[in-house]
């Protein structure tokens, strides 16, 4: 099982608004270059892309949970 | 002494600090409310007594109304101070602050409702004889923004009405980039406001961004407090600013100034607040919006003035009258404020969060330091990026910018970057110098 990290540390996010659907749904398919979560730091929002396309697991954080800056916040599985 | 016993400071870092040290000068108690990542703060440990509000995320803390009303009630305050940012221009906040018994440091939730709408505040300011930026009211579709936009002419802006701190805002230069503009902005502010109401405004090119501060109280007194340029931006997010605005001619002073208190005076205000407007090349000048708030450049006002601005904000809350009237507030030499934010401008000003190891301020005469941070602090990355504000005074501009770039070179910040070096480069260019800049010329300045 691989993860992917926080790529910064900030306030971690599955949609793009508190209103929208996540990005990418637990059980569900992303492809490379996706977004799958934002980051908020500093009141800047950060996207944060997979790097190859796969299914997503599961989220390892709530939405708007402190996130540390290589902390796991997602299990997938590569393609 | 003050009528008001104890204050709930509502907020964090350098304004929580300035908020405390006027309480204590005017005799009363302050409160630090704090997130997770604040516990051990500097302005939490000036305080004189602090309650916990939650988790460090802001929608957890400090943005989360009830948990500021429960602190408040539970410290005994008799008022709540909301600094700026934050909670400090929602009106429901301000009126749930009143419904519980408590003093709003801040405008009548009414106005903050009427001002917080940037659509209905410009149709406040038609109504009251002030000239507003040529734009529309409220547009719902392309269709209706495109035959508003042939009267107001192109380059022009889609605004969202509830935006604010520069967001919300996005740029149109022809009829074609409309159709696609609009409904992205109408999505962002929606998903930043939860209101996606946008309207459109005529761009004004290479205006100076003038503003006015204004208290008024209970009593029907209004006054300006002169006024501040702010014309130099990044993304609309001010990175100087100044008082009084340089060159401005007596006549367009008196003229804007006096708009200032007419639009205050004609929507009730009370507290402190701030009368934005651009200034054309032309010297024509245009209302852009109203912050019903302290803001963050308020000390240059000060420092020019001898006014304590947010002392007469605890005086005006605690039902006092202003302590002074219009024919005692003189300009006396020049002030300039230097935003010292932890963001790397040699890399898009990416925001980098971390711990300041040294933090060595500078001092002398003229120089102040509005800081809520100390060497060794974490600079957290659920906040915004701002870490000081170096305000230099002096008898006239020339030596207000010396004294500040004494300073910039006696400061010394490690462990994060910050824009200090950039403030040295700019106070060293000629433009700057000669007070010739609009709001367009530090992106204009950046690309070279």
């Amino acid at each position: 099982m691989a993860t992917i990290k926080a790529t910064m540390p900030g306030v971690f996010y599955r949609r793009p608004s508190p209103e929208a659907e996540p990005y990418v749904k637990e059980g569900g398919g992303f492809a490379a270059g996706q977004t799958i979560a934002l980051i908020e730091v500093m009141k800047t929002f950060n996207e944060v892309r997979a790097d190859t396309s796969g299914t997503l697991v599961r989220f390892l954080l709530e939405d708007g949970d402190e996130v540390a800056m290589g902390q796991d916040i997602v299990e997938v599985d590569a393609a | 002494m003050s009528p008001l016993r104890r204050v709930l400071v509502a907020n964090r870092g350098e304004i929580a600090l300035r908020v405390v040290r006027a309480c204590h000068e005017s005799g009363i108690e302050a409160v630090a409310a704090y997130s997770d990542a604040d516990r051990d703060a500097r302005w939490v440990r000036l305080a004189d007594d602090a309650v916990h509000l939650g988790g460090s995320p802001a929608a957890k803390s400090y943005l989360d109304a009830g948990a500021v009303l429960r602190a408040a009630r539970e410290s005994g305050a008799d008022a709540v101070h909301p600094g700026y940012g934050f909670l400090s221009e929602n009106a429901g906040f301000a009126r749930r602050v009143e419904q519980a018994g408590l003093a709003f440091v801040g405008a009548p939730p009414d106005v903050i409702d009427t001002m917080g709408d940037k659509a209905a505040a410009r149709r406040t300011a038609r109504q009251a004889g002030v000239p507003v930026v040529p734009g529309s009211g409220p547009v719902r579709d392309v269709d209706e923004a495109r035959a508003a936009a042939a009267d107001i002419g192109y380059p022009l802006l889609v605004k969202a009405a509830a935006g604010g701190g520069g967001r919300g805002i996005r740029p149109v230069a022809d009829p074609g980039q409309l159709a696609d503009v609009l409904p992205t902005a109408q999505a962002e502010a929606t998903a930043s406001f939860g209101d996606g109401t946008v309207y459109l405004e005529r761009v004004i090119e290479r205006a100076r961004h003038i503003e006015v501060q204004v208290l008024a109280d209970a009593y029907g007194n209004v006054v300006h407090a002169y006024e501040r340029d702010c014309s130099v931006q990044r993304r609309r997010q001010k990175l100087i600013e100044e008082a009084p605005a340089p060159d401005l001619d007596a006549g367009t002073r008196s003229a804007i100034c006096a708009e200032a208190v007419r639009l205050a005076a004609h929507v009730g205000y009370r507290g402190a607040g701030t009368v934005e407007f651009l200034l054309a090349e032309n010297g024509s000048f245009f209302f852009m919006e109203m912050n019903t708030r302290i803001q963050v450049e308020h000390p240059v006002t000060e420092c020019v003035t001898g006014l304590d601005l947010v002392a007469e904000q605890l005086r005006v809350a605690g039902g006092e009258p202003l302590s002074v009237a219009q024919d005692a507030i003189a300009l006396d030499g020049a002030a300039v404020e230097l935003r010292l934010n932890a963001e790397d401008p040699e890399n898009g000003f990416l925001p980098a969060p971390g711990e300041m190891t040294a933090f060595d301020l500078p001092g002398g005469p003229g120089v102040r330091v509005d800081t809520g941070f100390a060497a060794g602090d974490r600079i957290s990355p659920f906040y915004d990026s701002m870490i000081a504000k170096l305000i230099c005074t002096g008898a006239d501009r020339p030596q207000a910018l010396a004294r500040a770039r004494q300073a910039l070179a006696e400061l010394r910040i490690t462990g994060v970057p910050t824009t200090a070096g950039l403030h040295a480069r700019l106070l060293a260019d000629d433009d700057l110098r000669k007070g010739a800049v609009h709001t367009g010329w530090l992106e204009e300045w950046a690309a070279g």
